[in-house]
């Protein structure tokens, strides 16, 4: 399978993308490590006539100590996150999430910011970032902004960002190296989740995201609400289907699906 | 487009479209057809090469990402005089391989994994493995020659 034709122009740098993307609007596609982009474009579903490499713009790759929060650049690979040594220390569900992405050689080319500008519900990193409530930083023609996880995801395959737009870096809670855990369901090792729960600790309180369970990558606000009144880790997971409309597909039907977030959110409570 | 890379330690350069695939350029314009097209969709492996010392699928990178870089696939893993890689070595001594189609992209992706976890357990082997499907499923012996080759590689 081979992608329509395109024309491939490589930024040299963030503004010169940003630049590009401004003028060629939605004719264009931005290309990090191609690990979501490729594929679609090989089946056609996505035909830009104008592919924007930012692929090699390596002063986006860092991980760094932020204060009260790890800044990741939007060009790290998920292989460096989940090597990082800081990321490990500060915010280990990150790392542990990164680690579950597609296969190696998915990670060696995969990057977090195109991750997470691809906004695909069934995706690993997206939900953890909506767990630990992480803050996007993107950057366009008229300057830098901020934007919280819970604004960011806003559709299928659709975010907040701006046509002329880069996301240029993720900002991660200092969550800790432990009192997380992350249940993946799939039935081929490297595949999408069928349905995936991430429970993370931050400042001593328990959040809970759900990949898959919907259009977008949500929150377990009814587990985490039931929580708080004190219910055990069993009995708040039977709340995790309350409120998500997960998708029919060849993989599981809604029941089956709602099935799984009850039993991977409880085991996920159980393990972090 | 112009796209130059050096390829098992050559000079490679070749006008290609834009679209073409790592993994076309490798076979087509630089007529290196030890890399196989299994599943065309990122899943089976069959294409992994070592683009900068890393496993990478060929058939879910662009040549051009590959400007200017370095590759390796299974035609430059053994040495000018013919000795096999050690990798090559154990799948031959412990009939890592059935049919024979996923055994390029299997042992690259071994290779790549080995120079990240040189002292594997077995569990490690079958996850890092995991991005390359045996039709065959012809597992066992594979991750036995990997395992083999960790020893021998100390």
């Amino acid at each position: 399978m081979i992608p329509a034709a395109f024309d491939y122009v490589l930024a040299g740098s963030a503004d010169e993308a940003i630049a590009l993307v401004a003028e060629h609007g939605d004719d264009a596609k931005l290309l990090a490590g191609g690990m979501s982009l490729l594929p679609l474009m090989k089946l056609r579903l996505a035909t830009p006539s104008v592919l924007i490499d930012v692929g090699r713009l390596h002063d986006l790759s860092y991980v760094r100590d932020g204060g009260d929060h790890v800044a990741i650049g939007a060009l790290t690979r998920h292989r460096d996150i989940e090597t990082n040594e800081l990321l490990a220390k500060e915010c280990g569900v990150l790392r542990a999430v990164a680690a579950q992405v597609g296969d190696n050689q998915v990670r060696h080319r995969g990057t977090i910011g195109g991750s997470v500008a691809h906004g695909d519900p069934a995706s690993d990193l997206p939900a953890a970032l909506v767990a630990l409530d992480a803050t996007f930083v993107a950057r366009g023609a008229s300057g830098e902004r901020t934007i919280a996880a819970s604004d960011f995801f806003v559709g299928f395959l659709e975010t907040a960002l701006g046509g002329d737009e880069l996301l240029t870096e993720i900002r991660v809670p200092k969550a800790g190296a432990n009192g997380f855990n992350y249940q993946k369901f799939n039935r081929r090792a490297q595949d999408w989740a069928i349905v995936g729960a991430v429970a993370a600790t931050v400042g001593g309180a328990k959040r809970v995201a759900l990949v898959n369970m919907g259009s977008t990558p949500i929150r377990a606000t009814a587990v985490e609400a039931a929580l708080a009144s004190g219910a055990s880790f069993a009995d708040a997971a039977g709340h995790a289907a309350e409120g998500t409309e997960p998708p029919t597909d060849l993989n599981a039907s809604v029941e089956y699906r709602e099935h799984l977030a009850r039993v991977l959110v409880r085991r996920a409570l159980e393990g972090s | 487009m112009k796209v130059t890379t050096t390829v098992n330690g050559a000079k490679q350069a070749h006008d290609v479209e834009p679209r073409t695939l790592l993994v076309q350029y490798l076979r087509e314009a630089c007529q290196l057809t030890g890399t196989k097209i299994g599943c065309d969709t990122s899943s089976c492996g069959a294409c992994t090469v070592l683009y900068e010392g890393e496993s990478v699928k060929s058939c879910t990178m662009l040549a051009a990402q590959a400007d200017g870089g370095t590759i390796t696939t299974i035609e430059g893993l053994a040495a000018s005089d013919g000795t096999l890689h050690p990798v090559q070595e154990a799948f031959h001594e412990h009939h890592g391989l059935q049919c024979g189609y996923c055994t390029a992209g299997m042992v690259l992706a071994a290779v790549g994994f080995l120079q990240e976890n040189p002292t594997p357990s077995e569990h490690d082997v079958r996850e890092g493995l995991e991005g390359n499907l045996c039709r065959c499923t012809g597992y066992h012996n594979i991750v036995k020659a990997v395992l083999a080759a960790s020893e021998a590689m100390q």
